[in-house]
């Protein structure tokens, strides 16, 4: 983050390039605009028509937009320079309910246009940040895996909020015209680089001449019918490259869209060319192919072999090469700085510029001409969109993308000749898995990987390493037998009453449902934000409710009967830490990761200012209270956010006690969670039945009197409706096993529910002590007889074991030994009948019955 | 001739004794999958039906098997499991997770460990597996992914159950529960436990619908037919009810009583010193001076049977039964506590002591008598 105070010291001035198109009162129209950072040069140039980003909510996920007009309104109180636009949005930016819509991955890069004229399209021109590439492309077409190229978006589809529908042909045929520009701007870009050199870059100056004169074969080849001249090209090219990455992003971006359709084209036929060669192994037919297109290309071709001629040429080689990691860094450092500044601050700056002097000078001072070398053939690398060649190169873009670091380590070789074999063994260890989204990785962190990999690639012998997607979605495998359908009633019944079975409708909870969805509804229509606090007993009902809810009002958003809304759902119990909460809203909510600290940042951000996403958001916290924190921070924040007017934050809580807020949350937490409570009472049997009855309907699986006597008995118990169902289902199980003709197995009566009952709440203590052997009774007789003798419910064993003694002789039995007697104690300890202190007491050791002295002595008399 | 014959053929006995005593070893040691069910065989069938509707029908259920250790919950498990991957249907169709409360002591190892039996860490890949957190939720989010009827369904057996429900805020027992009661990946939560009662869940609702109840130990049986067993011999060749007596024997010997045994007539001297200070103080604490006065006495009145040791020589008695463990301090020994009048309790009953004087070697008749009662030399 060390980046932020370089940036907060810039200063920009953004303004107007030639008179104003249309001038009426307050309002001005212009075609261009610069933006001036103070102390770097050169200007950026924007201008209506082509496609930029803009300062967002998001700082590593600016906005893109295609500039529509550009005007001065002198009615806006502050910012009086405006800019129209056309929005596209990231798959990021599409609601996190509705990505599905998409029924696809989204590729890297991938952009929407934005569809949706309630979107407001007037901004400050001062939000924009620079340029940026949009390729427009047919839906079925496959993006290129590109990641050197960042700042390069791809439209396919356009979105609208409710679905994603193919670009209509007219609008792509437009956006395919501008990404190849008319010659006009080029020509005043050119003019205007030129004016911008200034005496700073005589170095580079006087190395570009330096070049220039021995490249003069090379550059009498160029073809004529380019309107510049090839030395002021070449010149262009050079001032341009010690600007940063971004610089060079930037300018391509504007002339991807400034340039001939025909100059495109040659940089793409470079572009194929030049990686392979970089590896002395020409691509055979795909660089004839290439060159036999046109004769310009040839002309290109072979000056590209001529520069590489030079390099292979004894003093510029090595050191060349080795530079090239260097670059590279520098180059990743920069690309940091280019997030925007966060909201408020007018510091807007063009992140190409930002690349301190020094900086530049001592990298000019080295080497300049290997900068020029290894940096031309990349930057024409980078210039491919054409889209008629972008099929071709496909295969090799991303290869090229993804091998990107392999491939600058080969250049660390001082061996030139790198069979291609290599090569292919590289593209079959990678394969072309979708790559992680930009979005998610934090800046940092991909510069870091890559001087990761880059320093093993110094051995000269490289491992493929065995690369996955970064964002593997885990699932169980299928299975490979389709699961069976019930054959006959018990079967049907068994699984309708299981518990993960979803009802068609929650009986019993009608009043309920209401309120929650009145509430939710209200806080929806009115765009405000709230809290809810849900309580009741497990298995009252209550989670099951809020999702009819949920899915009631998405229903009906889709009808646009209330205001569309995102709705998130947590569980306590499903956190490692309370802290996590954070996290795990902030990835379902935008998609992205981050640390618990962190996202909690970037929540509060998020909730506390006006975002661009004018949604509510429903939240629904289960098991609320294992959010619990010593400094109750996180219940604070969770009920804080709503209270923000600009949240638009629906926070639904739900926990087991009536009076969690009162007994656990400090009252300051407690406040904020409101007086909004609802409290689910455990069901009543008549409400038990009702539930069943709804589960087996059209099912005549059950006595009706079988159905009201285990509705009977779990009300009297707890009312938990898991346990009813378990019941019942345990009950079909009992019937089915009794039951010996297996194909028409009758009714589950009475009697098997009984017993399922039984089953259920019978003491498993009682059981355990008629099962246990001989010598386990009479211990446990002999406790009972110390603690009667005592008085007391301890007792030694020392005690206990004179006692059994004394037993054993009454019955005339053997008395079994000090050690039997030890392990006997200690099993029944294992099995907690006991509790016994560890047993290295001995003798010592204290005893305690952990049943009542009433079920022991039942369990013995049974006998 | 004859006796050639017959050394032949108790050679070729000795053979096949050997053999069989391999086999029954092996029997009795390795808990063999093949040996047949003996009286679960009605909790076998209630086990295996779940399972299969688990594998079968995609249904999701969970089971507590509960019996005391020994007696056959593993048995009873790798039987079902065994018989299930016989089916056709199911062999392909399940994955199992075998999780052990001994092993897993946390939910992070927990976690790690289901995931490597899932072979879900192939997905992640070389990715490193970091926080508890992140593993956590990568797990609910693939447990998740699945439905009822076009998932594997996962058995996942939790040995040591109890041990399970100590890890902090029971989250995987949680999480599992959970999945088995929504529409999710189909599991079957099979847990063993020698614990009658998980009073402690209290979080974890009391899902476990089944409970069953296998009796008396196994392990104790085997334990005593192999000592049995190691009895047998050519000339010995069948197994005699004196046999099992004997192992009898040796599997409940007292093992304090035999250390009796072993000890000096002085060291049996000061236990009934110290056996009559309990008597007549009704098991308060004693120190060695009080031992010492006691057995003073006892010598004074008896001189010619036991010889009268010099008081070192009692006091490293005295500590060589502390050694052993048959008197113990009551406090925590500090170094400059004066070792005569420390408290001790001795760690043998009446009992105890009596019948291993019975036993003792070449005890003093005077000693004898002493000992059954504390007034006899009066």
């Amino acid at each position: 983050m060390a980046y932020r105070p370089t940036r907060l010291r810039t200063r920009q001035t953004y303004s107007w390039i030639g008179k104003p198109l249309d001038r009426k009162l307050h309002y001005q129209t212009y075609k261009e605009m610069s933006v001036k950072i103070e102390g770097r040069l050169p200007e950026i140039d924007l201008q209506v028509g082509q496609f930029v980003l803009i300062e967002g909510d998001d700082d590593e996920n600016p906005y893109v937009a295609k500039l529509v007009e550009l005007f001065e309104d002198d009615s806006e109180p502050y910012s009086k320079k405006r800019a129209r636009v056309q929005w596209f949005i990231r798959f990021c930016e599409v609601p996190v309910c509705k990505q599905h819509l998409l029924g696809r991955k989204p590729d890297a890069q991938e952009i929407f246009w934005y569809d949706y004229p309630a979107c407001n399209s007037n901004i400050n021109a001062e939000t924009i940040i620079g340029h940026v590439q949009v390729v427009a492309l047919a839906p079925d077409e496959v993006i290129p895996m590109d990641l050197k190229n960042e700042k390069t978006f791809f439209v396919k589809l356009s979105w609208n909020e409710k679905k994603f529908k193919p670009l209509p042909p007219e609008l792509f045929a437009q956006l395919d015209k501008l990404q190849e520009g008319n010659p006009r701007c080029q020509k005043s870009m050119e003019a205007k680089t030129k004016s911008t050199e200034s005496p700073s870059w005589t170095t580079a100056e006087h190395v570009v001449k330096r070049i220039e004169s021995r490249h003069s074969t090379s550059k009498s080849r160029q073809t004529p019918s380019h309107p510049v001249t090839p030395r002021a090209r070449k010149r262009l090219e050079l001032s341009s490259f010690p600007r940063t990455h971004n610089t060079r992003i930037s300018q391509q971006a504007s002339w991807a869209s400034l340039e001939s359709p025909g100059r495109m084209k040659r940089k793409v036929a470079f572009s194929e060319i030049t990686s392979p060669s970089k590896r002395s192994q020409p691509d055979g037919p795909q660089n004839s192919s290439a060159a036999l297109k046109t004769p310009e290309k040839a002309g290109e071709i072979q000056q590209c072999w001529a520069e590489d001629d030079k390099k292979a040429s004894p003093d510029g080689c090595m050191i060349l090469r080795t530079r090239v990691p260097a670059l590279k860094m520098t180059e990743t450092s920069e690309e940091r700085t280019f997030t925007p500044v966060r909201g408020g601050q007018k510091s807007l700056v063009v992140p190409s510029v930002i690349l301190k002097p020094e900086n530049i000078k001592k990298r000019e001072a080295k080497e300049p001409v290997q900068d020029e070398a290894t940096s031309t053939p990349r930057c024409r690398i980078r210039r491919k969109s054409s889209l008629l060649t972008l099929n071709r190169i496909r295969q090799q873009l991303r290869f090229l993308g993804n091998s990107k670091t392999d491939q600058e380590d080969e250049e660390f070789l001082p061996v030139a000749e790198i069979s291609d074999s290599d090569s292919e063994e590289e593209e079959a260890s990678t394969p072309p898995l979708p790559r992680r989204t930009p979005s998610s990785v934090s800046r940092n962190l991909r510069s870091s990987m890559k001087s990761s990999l880059q320093t093993p690639s110094k051995t000269p012998k490289k491992t493929p390493e065995p690369r996955t997607p970064r964002h593997a979605t885990p699932r169980i495998r299928s299975r490979n037998l389709a699961a069976q359908e019930p054959a006959n009633v018990l079967e049907e019944a068994r699984l309708r009453l299981h518990v993960s079975a979803v009802p068609a409708s929650l009986p019993c909870r009608e009043q309920e449902f209401q309120d929650i969805y009145n509430f939710v509804e209200s806080k929806l229509l009115d765009h405000t934000g709230g809290c809810m606090y849900i309580s009741g007993v497990p298995g009252t009902g209550k989670t099951a409710t809020v999702h009819e809810v949920i899915r009631c009002l998405q229903q009906a958003s889709q009808a646009n009967d209330v205001p569309p809304f995102q709705y998130i759902e947590v569980n306590g119990m499903k956190l490692t830490e309370p802290h996590q909460v954070y996290v795990q809203i902030l990835q379902k909510l935008t998609g992205h990761r981050a640390t618990a600290h962190h996202a909690a940042e970037l929540l509060a951000k998020r909730f506390r200012t006006r975002g661009s996403s004018q949604e509510t958001t429903v939240l629904l916290v289960d098991e609320l209270d294992l959010l619990w924190t010593q400094k109750q921070d996180v219940m604070y924040n969770l009920f804080d956010w709503p209270t923000h007017k600009e949240a638009r934050l629906v926070v639904l809580t739900i926990a087991n006690t009536m009076d969690l807020p009162e007994r656990i949350m400090m009252n300051r937490v407690s406040s904020r969670l409101g007086l909004t409570r609802m409290s689910f009472q455990p069901y009543t049997h008549s409400q038990l039945q009702q539930i069943l009855v709804s589960r087996l309907k059209h099912l005549k699986a059950f006595e009706d009197d079988a159905i009201q006597l285990v509705a009977r008995k779990v009300a009297a118990l707890s009312g938990d409706a898991r346990r009813c169902l378990d019941i019942c289902r345990r009950a079909t199980e009992i019937c089915e096993f009794s039951c010996q003709k297996p194909d028409s197995p009758g009714l589950v009566t009475t009697a098997h529910l009984l017993e399922a009952v039984e089953e259920m709440f019978s003491s498993s203590y009682i059981t355990a002590i008629k099962n246990s052997s001989v010598l386990e009774q009479s211990f446990l007789r002999a406790i009972l007889a110390e603690f009667r003798r005592s008085g007391l419910e301890e007792a030694t064993f020392q005690q206990v074991y004179t006692q059994h003694v004394a037993l054993c002789r009454m019955e005339g039995l053997p008395y079994p030994t000090m050690s039997e007697t030890m392990a006997v104690c200690s099993h029944l300890g294992s099995c907690r009948l006991l509790l016994v202190e560890p047993s290295r007491n001995d003798l010592l050791l204290r005893v305690r019955l952990n049943v009542s002295q009433d079920d022991v002595l039942y369990a013995l008399k049974e006998e | 001739m004859s006796s050639r014959k017959s050394k032949s053929n108790n050679l070729i006995q000795a053979e096949y004794l050997s053999q069989a005593q391999r086999i029954l070893r092996e029997r009795f040691c390795h808990q063999s999958p093949h040996s047949n069910l003996f009286g679960v065989q009605v909790q076998y069938k209630h086990l295996i039906e779940l399972l299969k509707r688990t594998a079968i029908h995609g249904e999701s259920n969970s089971v507590l098997i509960i019996g005391p250790r020994g007696s056959g919950k593993t048995m009873l498990i790798n039987h079902a499991l065994k018989e299930l991957m016989e089916v056709e249907e199911v062999s392909e169709n399940v994955l199992q997770v075998h999780l052990n409360g001994l092993l897993q002591i946390n939910d992070k190892i927990a976690l790690k460990e289901i995931t490597r039996q899932l072979n879900l860490e192939n997905v992640v890949g070389d990715k490193v597996f970091g926080s508890f957190a992140e593993n956590l939720s990568f797990l609910l989010e693939a447990l998740k992914k699945g439905d009822r009827t076009s998932s594997c369904p996962v058995i996942f057996i939790l040995d040591e159950f109890d041990l399970f429900a100590h890890h902090k805020n029971q989250t995987l027992l949680y999480n599992l529960f959970d999945i088995s009661q929504s529409a999710q990946t189909p599991v079957a939560i099979i847990g063993l436990t020698c614990r009658l009662s998980l009073s402690e869940d209290r979080n974890v609702r009391d899902v476990l619908q089944k409970h069953f109840n296998v009796s008396k130990s196994l392990r104790s049986l085997h334990t005593l037919l192999m000592l049995a067993l190691n009895r047998v011999t050519p000339s010995h060749p069948f197994m005699t009810a004196a046999d099992l007596m004997e192992a009898n024997q040796l599997c409940s010997m007292d093992s304090k009583a035999n250390i009796v045994h072993g000890l000096s007539v002085l060291e049996i001297c000061l236990i009934i010193a110290m056996k009559h200070l309990n008597d007549i103080y009704e098991e308060e604490p004693f120190n060695f001076q009080m031992v010492y006065n006691e057995f003073q006495k006892f010598v004074q009145r008896k001189a010619h049977s036991v010889y009268n040791f010099e008081k070192p020589v009692v006091m490293k008695a005295f500590e060589h039964l502390q050694q052993l463990e048959l008197i113990r301090p009551m406090e925590r020994t500090s170094v400059n506590a004066q070792r005569e009048y420390q408290l001790m309790k001795l760690l043998l009953d009446n009992t105890q002591i009596m019948n291993a004087l019975q036993k003792y070697p070449n005890c003093p008749t005077d000693v004898r008598q002493w000992a059954t009662s504390s007034l006899s030399w009066l």
